[in-house]
């Protein structure tokens, strides 16, 4: 699913590399939380994989491809079989929960037909059932994060990408995100998560890679958390 | 593709950028009106070249009894009767020449008083005054140096003269303030790609959003830059249609109901050399615009 070998990656004008010499292998319907302090190389591990950045140095494989090599054209492809999570939601202000998660379908030009049936199964998966026609801004933190999550899942993905998914919410409602999250990795996706949160990462007991100062220090099956900031 | 999606992001992109839509067609429209007026411009000059290059006519003047003391050329005297068979003799014999007329004194003292009628002039000039002519009319009017050379400062020859050098002036005129349009329309229309990449710079920032979530989820570039270059060149071609509606009103209220009853002389350009000009317009129109979006896309709009 995910293959990084001696992977470095130097930004221009920096001295210090962001990754330097990473190696690692995630497995499909694996879920992965990327741990370590800001600026240890999480968000550079995640630009990578989206292809957003290219490695300085070694190859990272995701989905069978060598995305050094993939040509621009093919990026597109690439990522409509990922689905994307951040922190700060991301969505569009000015369009309802049902128009946001149908855009991600209508901009890669699926038929209409296909989308009316989706977008109502994918909101009712994430527990959004008959807040199709509800503006972004009158939903609660979590209730956005969930329209987030429904788009990036709208497509199936096989591999699903979580920048701080809870960065801006309170525990209880990161509780209900991680259990969507779950839910969603156990139907097969694999799931890649970068997060500062020590409570759930301690509570979910998944596989946990950390790095540090673009080195990866630690990569425990079953993990915890483990180091105090 | 979903047409729909694609124009309505069209019509927000337009609409948010009204001020700066605006100024991009009014400087496309007159950037073009130019283009096409040059163009017109100089296919009349053409055909006002073709029309009265041929009837222009080599002049040779004969010395008479007044330029003998005057004119250095005549020094040794006014025209003979035989310098004047000989004249007529030899021009006949050059191949180049089609035609020749001889002009009396009197002949051009009359085509003088009816010329210049108004002028104080006219009331003192006597028949005496005027001289004698051969008018010739070559078959190639770019060769009238061949004349020139074989009867300029004969004896008993005046001058010779091409009217041709005059009506060159006169178009050279015309050329260089043609010339003088297409600089202006160069000018114009770097205003108004520059106005673009503005534009689609301002649009981009505004709708950065979306297509970071576009970019995302996966849509290809192509999907991401259509509405930015289309609204470019819808823009173009509106301001190419004001253009279009400019030129032919030029032609119509300016020329055909202005000029063409004033100077029944010159044979103005129809209808058929103007519509000719009107789809390169229309197609420049949209076409610069869309190129000056696209790269300046490749800046702004990360893809």
């Amino acid at each position: 699913m995910i293959r990084f070998d001696n992977v470095s990656k130097t930004y221009p004008r920096q001295n210090a590399p962001a990754l330097s010499n990473v190696s690692l292998e995630v497995e499909r319907g694996e879920f992965v939380f990327l741990v370590g302090s800001s600026g240890s190389g999480k968000s550079t591990f995640l630009r990578l994989l989206l292809r957003e950045e290219r490695a300085s140095h070694g190859s990272v494989h995701v989905l069978g491809k060598d995305l050094g090599r993939l040509s621009n054209w093919k990026i597109p492809q690439m990522r409509r079989q990922l689905g994307t999570v951040f922190q700060d939601f991301r969505l569009l202000p000015n369009k309802t929960v049902g128009e946001n998660v149908a855009f991600a379908l209508e901009v890669i030009g699926r038929p209409r037909g296909q989308i009316r049936k989706t977008v109502p199964e994918v909101l009712e998966l994430v527990g959004l059932g008959g807040k199709e026609e509800r503006m972004p801004g009158e939903l609660s933190g979590g209730e956005q994060q969930r329209v987030a999550i429904a788009r990036a899942f709208v497509n199936r993905p096989m591999l699903l990408i979580a920048d701080e998914p809870t960065g801006n919410l309170d525990p209880q409602t990161s509780v209900g995100i991680m259990k969507l999250l779950d839910r969603i990795n156990r139907t097969g996706t694999t799931v890649v998560m970068a997060t500062h949160d020590a409570q759930i990462v301690d509570q979910m007991r998944k596989r946990v890679i950390e790095l540090e100062r673009g080195l990866l220090v630690r990569d425990q099956a079953r993990g915890v958390y483990g180091y105090q900031h | 593709m979903r047409a729909h999606f694609v124009l309505s992001e069209i019509g927000v992109g337009l609409r948010r950028n009204l001020t700066m839509t605006f100024a991009v067609i009014v400087s496309v429209a007159l950037s073009l009106s130019l283009l096409g007026g040059s163009l017109l411009t100089n296919q009349q000059v053409n055909s006002m070249k073709d029309f009265w290059y041929d009837r222009v006519e080599v002049s040779i003047f004969l010395c008479n009894e007044n330029d003998a003391q005057t004119d250095p050329a005549c020094s040794r005297g006014a025209v003979t009767e035989d310098q004047k068979e000989q004249l007529v003799a030899e021009l006949e014999e050059l191949e180049l020449v089609e035609d020749v007329f001889y002009e009396s004194a009197d002949e051009a003292y009359e085509h003088y008083q009816t010329q210049q009628a108004d002028s104080p002039i006219a009331a003192v000039v006597t028949p005496d005054q005027m001289q004698e002519s051969y008018r010739v009319k070559l078959t190639d009017p770019t060769r009238y140096d061949v004349v020139s050379s074989a009867f300029a400062g004969r004896e008993g020859v005046q001058s010779v003269q091409d009217q041709r050098s005059t009506l060159e002036n006169l178009f050279d005129l015309l050329n260089g303030v043609n010339y003088a349009a297409l600089g202006l329309m160069a000018l114009m229309l770097i205003v108004a790609l520059l106005l673009i990449v503005n534009t689609v710079r301002v649009s981009a920032f505004s709708r950065r959003r979306e297509t970071g979530i576009m970019r995302l989820v996966g849509a290809s570039s192509l999907y991401i830059q259509l509405p930015f270059i289309l609204e470019a060149a819808i823009a173009g071609l509106l301001g190419a249609l004001f253009a279009c509606v400019l030129i032919v009103g030029v032609k119509y209220f300016a020329i055909n109901n202005f000029l063409a009853e004033q100077i029944p002389l010159i044979n103005f350009i129809g209808w058929d050399a103007v519509l000719s000009v009107l789809p390169l317009v229309l197609v420049v129109g949209a076409l610069m615009p869309s190129l000056a979006a696209f790269f300046a896309l490749r800046k702004y709009l990360r893809v």
